[in-house]
């Protein structure tokens, strides 16, 4: 692709697939400025003028059509706080990528911080799906701490998938949604840390309309001497489902903890929390085994499959 | 092909003192269908793990193709070709059906490969092939999938902890026919443990384990008749016990 380098394209590749810049609508944003961006008929992509970051208005009815907003970050000690809004019109079906990739190969922290809003309309449907990866061999530390607010009117549905598998030393994710009557969100989040990583993640939900329904699953693998803390908090205003999930997979001497909350605030919220942290089993990896795989092989395919 | 000499398996009483599950086990596996039974309790599962390396003996040896094994680990064994099904079958989270088959069978396989394995055992593939391998499956379906592993396998020795347990639905005709097949294609040696008579029938040597020793063994002619009346008045536990 013209104009990046080689660890440029290689993050890129990690955090959205990518190895050419994707037909339809997208922003490329690079070491703290905007490298390129393409509008479509039904996506038009804007650049914030007060602030850092983008406005992306996708219009009424826009079917099968997708936008890639990846952001790269190689040189080292560049911090930056970007803000994206999503304005999704109504009756919409689309697919979202987003992701950063840090490469940080200096002596400084790298930190790329994101403020992503997402408005969804009536009866829209949304695919976000977000990779963060970190790599480098300097001692700076690549950050990230990205906040999303979602925003679900009328029937809408939104389905979020987040990963964050490799390099992030450092992360405070936060998620906050309100959903009115009707919508539905599903957030699908993977986690894993190790060496010395820290991984925050909260969740705010609010089901405010009659029939609206939210599933948070998180699942997470801790190695080394990592730590990771998820909290959620699931509150039920109206005849509503919510669920939140946590699975923890700990390993070594690392730490995890989970507070999953549901908050029923009306008699019609239908509210489940579960939360699990363990080792892997003796007797999977055991299973494993008999099959002739080493122990080391049998782990990667047991923390492989539950991230998958 | 397999021996075991002198086996014990000794371990900690939550009395402080020892408990002895094994006790000079003596058994050579060299026949077609070789079937162990006996009350529970009785150290069948432990004999099964001794083979499959997932317990060590505390004394005797254990031999496969006239190499001693006792030392090996779980991983080596299964490499020279010792397969193990549980009795109680393990789940995994995100592991899918397709993805233990292939693993079991050594290589990424293709979806027709795998198909016919769990055709095999009765399961309709299409339905199982993408399936996680979690607390959504039943008892007898984990039950069919670990059977379909072991035919993936295909090794020189297969180790069966009771396999008809919790798939009473399909018949034991059927099992029956997995375990021929499986024989036909391996041309080794098959080691059940099970209290299923008709399991027992098509053995070719029966070896009864009761108190942690081998109390009796033969052919079906010898055993099974004997075996039958023991069920009703418990000879083969009294004599053991004398």
């Amino acid at each position: 692709m013209a104009g990046l380098d080689s660890i440029q394209k290689t993050l890129l590749e990690q955090v959205a697939d990518l190895h050419e810049m994707p037909e339809g609508a997208y922003s490329l944003r690079v070491d703290g400025e905007m490298f390129g961006k393409n509008s479509t008929e039904h996506i038009e992509i804007v650049k914030k003028t007060d602030k850092p970051g983008i406005d992306i208005y996708i219009k009424p009815g826009t079917k099968k059509e997708s936008l890639h907003i990846p952001v790269l970050l190689a040189k080292s000690g560049l911090r930056e706080l970007v803000y994206n809004d999503f304005h999704v019109g109504a009756d919409c079906d689309v697919t979202i990528v987003a992701g950063c990739g840090i490469h940080n190969g200096g002596a400084e922290d790298s930190e790329h911080s994101g403020i992503h809003s997402f408005y969804v309309g009536e009866n829209a449907h949304v695919k976000y799906v977000e990779k963060h990866y970190g790599a480098g061999d300097g001692n700076g530390k690549n950050l990230m701490n990205p906040t999303t607010e979602v925003f679900l009117e009328k029937n809408s549905y939104m389905e979020m998938e987040t990963a964050q598998i490799k390099g992030v030393d450092s992360t405070k994710r936060v998620t906050r949604a309100k959903l009115a009557e009707g919508a539905t969100l599903i957030t699908h989040e993977k986690i894993m840390t190790h060496g010395d990583q820290v991984a925050e993640t909260y969740f705010e939900i609010d089901l405010d309309g009659e029939n609206c329904g939210a599933h948070v699953v998180s699942r997470s693998v801790a190695k080394d001497r990592s730590r990771q803390h998820f909290v959620s908090h699931v509150n039920g205003n109206n005849v509503c489902s919510g669920h939140t999930e946590c699975d923890a997979i700990i390993m070594d001497e690392a730490s995890v903890s989970a507070v999953p909350e549901i908050i029923a605030n009306h008699p019609g919220a239908s509210l489940i929390h579960e939360a699990a942290i363990g080792k892997i089993a003796g007797e999977q990896l055991i299973k494993l085994m008999t099959l002739g795989l080493t122990e080391k092989e049998a782990e990667e395919q047991i923390i492989n499959g539950f991230l998958k | 092909m397999l021996e075991l000499q002198h086996v014990g398996f000794v371990v900690p009483a939550e009395d402080g003192g020892k408990s002895e599950i094994l006790k000079d086990v003596n058994l050579k596996v060299s026949e077609r269908f070789v079937a162990i039974t006996g009350p529970n309790g009785s150290g069948k599962s432990t004999v099964a793990k001794i083979i499959a390396g997932i317990e060590k003996p505390t004394s005797g040896r254990v031999l496969f193709d006239g190499v001693d094994i006792t030392d090996l680990s779980i991983t080596e064994r299964a490499k020279m070709g010792i397969s193990f099904a549980f009795q109680q079958p393990v789940r995994f989270k995100g592991i899918t059906v397709k993805d233990l088959i292939s693993l079991a069978a050594g290589s990424n396989i293709s979806v027709a490969t795998a198909c016919e394995y769990l055709s095999e055992v009765g399961l309709c593939a299409k339905e199982y092939i993408n399936r996680e391998v979690n607390a959504s499956l039943s008892g007898g379906e984990l039950k069919r999938i670990e059977i379909a592993m072991i035919n993936a396998r295909g090794t020189k020795l297969s180790v069966f902890d009771e396999p008809e347990a919790g798939i009473d639905l399909w018949s034991f005709n059927n099992l029956i026919r997995v375990f021929e097949k499986m024989h036909e294609r391996t041309k080794g040696s098959i080691l059940i443990i099970s209290h299923q008579e008709r399991i027992l029938d098509i053995a070719d040597k029966i070896v009864v384990i009761a108190d942690g020793r081998v109390a009796a063994e033969g052919s079906k002619s010898e055993i099974l008749p004997e075996l039958l009346n023991a069920r009703s008045n418990c000879r083969v536990i009294e004599e053991v016990s004398k």
